[in-house]
């Protein structure tokens, strides 16, 4: 089970989960890692960083290549996770545990506009053929 | 024999293939003024003894100067066993280092390289060297920029070598980055303390362009508290007896470029050098260049492999740190091998004879009553002189005479009068000194004695 249900994906392979305080928390799929293989290195958006819905604001570098992580939905950056800069690795083990930053939301209700778990495994099927 | 491979019947059945009816209209989009027009200093074609005496030829014609210029190109000792090791097949012919099955041996080397910059400069890390001196430092620029993340200003002192000044601006100046000049003491011919805020870098030239030396921790302490990186741009000779860059100030600075030149490469008439350029740890995946890292095979036996290449453009494209993905291999690998050579002890002493032959040679030639120190900072192997004739007719007069004098300031640096930049590294002997000394003694004599030939020129309070 590699497409958890109760996230939101986006065509470019994050999934953003909502928090219970309403922040929302962002991350690459287990199908973004597969492709990239071994990860090195993770950067994270400045803290306070406003950002809008599909703006490049993050890099995660495989030993393969470098490659951008857009934003899912606008908001401003509030936290992100320096146990995975440090161990990058932590995204090969467990793709939506080791999270990479969360945000504060400009309007919640943007959540909608991303695809669902069914919606985004038919996007990661497509890409298989 | 050619070197290019194709016949006139294969050139003819490529143009045939791709339609294009000649060669000059496969090309006719490039404007003619960038086209190399013929080459009429090159005879078409000579035999090899031909060619050997009119080389010959042109060598004696150049003559035998001693030469006291520096200004950036440094005439060192260079031991007969760099190039002689450098020039063998194994380093001459190397192959690209990015199929490490195949290029162990560059790769070691060039590891090695790493391994001695980083220890001279007190740096974390080091790339495999980038073209020269002043394009490393417009490197540095960029790198500063872009890991500071929020200003595209920096700070450029006056004191930096002007040809540097002139490439960096070329460099940066299409990538919205302000360049700011900073002014120097009059007095003492460094930087003064800038009253700036809001900048991504300082550059700090250490010796600076007039050979003084600036006060790096004061510099960099300052800068770092500005919330600005740091970046040293160095003699590698210098650094022998002077603090590294990696322990300027509190905190060290943030990146150190220079010109590898003096490490084993010839004057050869400008080039070819290399630039070398090393960093902080924290900074090593926005540094440009190829970057040696060393590892274990599947069997784990060590080995050396270019690493974090997803900085580099084959890789990232458009978000590449910098289209360099190169180096200057051969120079590199004679200035390994001539540090090899000379060890720390032997670049120290090279340092410290170059310093003790300025310091001589300083004192004999401002005995001579109209010559004079410009600053009164320390050098290094470098020191600016005011002359009280003009600096251009006393160099063609020392030149007639076999003697490069030194490097004419006078239109880069109008403040200074007739000023002259010179330099005495360890291959000058008391003989050469005394030498240039009688000769530069004479020729302000005779100008100082001779009939005035300038024009009279009416004074401000003359009634003409």
């Amino acid at each position: 089970m590699t497409i958890p249900a109760d996230l939101k994906y986006t065509k470019s392979h994050e999934w953003a989960r909502l928090e219970a305080d309403g922040s929302v928390t962002v991350g690459i799929t287990h199908h973004a890692q597969d492709l990239l293989g071994d990860m090195v290195f993770v950067e994270n958006p400045v803290l306070g960083r406003k950002l809008t819905q599909g703006e490049e604001c993050a890099v995660v570098e495989s030993v393969k290549a470098a490659s951008d992580v857009y934003a899912p939905i606008a908001g401003e950056v509030i936290a992100a996770n320096a146990d995975v800069e440090g161990a990058p690795e932590a995204i090969n083990q467990d793709a939506y545990a080791a999270w990479m930053f969360k945000l504060k939301p400009d309007n919640a209700a943007d959540l909608g506009s991303l695809l669902d778990a069914a919606a985004y495994q038919a996007i990661v099927d497509s890409e298989a053929h | 024999m050619p070197f290019i491979p194709h016949t006139e019947d294969d050139i003819q059945a490529m143009l045939a293939r791709i339609g294009v009816p000649s060669i000059d209209q496969l090309f006719d989009e490039i404007p003619a003024a960038l086209r190399s027009g013929k080459l009429t200093g090159v005879p078409q074609g000579m035999v090899e003894m031909d060619i050997a005496r009119l080389m010959t030829e042109r060598a004696e014609s150049d003559g035998r100067f001693l030469n006291f210029a520096g200004a950036g190109a440094y005439e060192h000792h260079i031991p007969a066993a760099v190039w002689q090791i450098a020039t063998r097949g194994e380093f001459y012919s190397a192959y690209t280092p990015y199929q490490a099955e195949a290029s162990q041996g560059t790769l070691q080397l060039l590891y090695e390289f790493q391994t001695m910059m980083s220890s001279l400069t007190g740096m974390d890390v080091s790339n495999a060297s980038l073209y020269d001196g002043a394009s490393g430092l417009a490197e540095a620029v960029l790198m500063a920029v872009r890991a500071h993340k929020t200003s595209r200003r920096v700070l450029l002192p006056k004191t930096v070598h002007p040809f540097y000044r002139q490439v960096v601006n070329s460099i940066v100046k299409h990538q919205k980055i302000e360049l700011v000049e900073l002014d120097y003491d009059p007095a003492k011919g460094i930087t003064a303390l800038p009253q700036e805020k809001d900048f991504a870098a300082l550059v700090i030239p250490q010796p600076n362009f007039f050979g003084c030396l600036e006060e790096v921790d004061l510099l960099t302490d300052w800068a770092h508290a500005q919330g600005g990186l740091v970046i040293g741009l160095v003699n590698p000779v210098a650094l022998a007896l002077l603090t590294p860059p990696g322990q300027w100030g509190s905190k060290g600075a943030d990146i150190a470029v220079g010109e590898g030149q003096p490490l084993g490469s010839p004057l050869s008439s400008g080039g070819p050098y290399f630039g070398f350029m090393c960093c902080k740890q924290a900074l090593v995946r926005q540094m440009p260049g190829r970057i040696i890292g060393r590892t274990v095979d599947l069997d784990g036996k060590p080995g050396f492999t270019l690493t974090l290449q997803a900085r580099e453009q084959h890789i990232r494209r458009a978000k590449a740190t910098s289209n360099i993905c190169s180096n200057q291999g051969l120079m590199a690998t004679a200035a390994t091998i001539h540090m090899a050579l000379l060890g720390p002890d032997g670049l120290e002493r090279v340092a410290s004879a170059s310093h003790a032959n300025t310091v001589a040679l300083t004192e004999k030639l401002c005995a001579i009553p109209g010559v004079k120190k410009a600053f009164a900072q320390s050098v290094f192997h470098e020191t600016v002189l005011q002359l009280n004739v003009p600096v251009a007719d006393a160099l063609r007069a020392l030149e007639a005479q076999g003697i490069v004098g030194g490097f004419d300031l006078t239109s880069h640096y109008p403040e200074l009068g007739q000023a002259l930049l010179v330099c005495a590294t360890e291959t000058k002997t008391a003989a050469d000194i005394e030498k240039f000394t009688e000769q530069l003694k004479r020729i302000v004599e005779r100008r100082n004695a001779g009939p005035s030939c300038t024009k009279l020129v009416p004074g401000p309070n003359s009634k003409w």
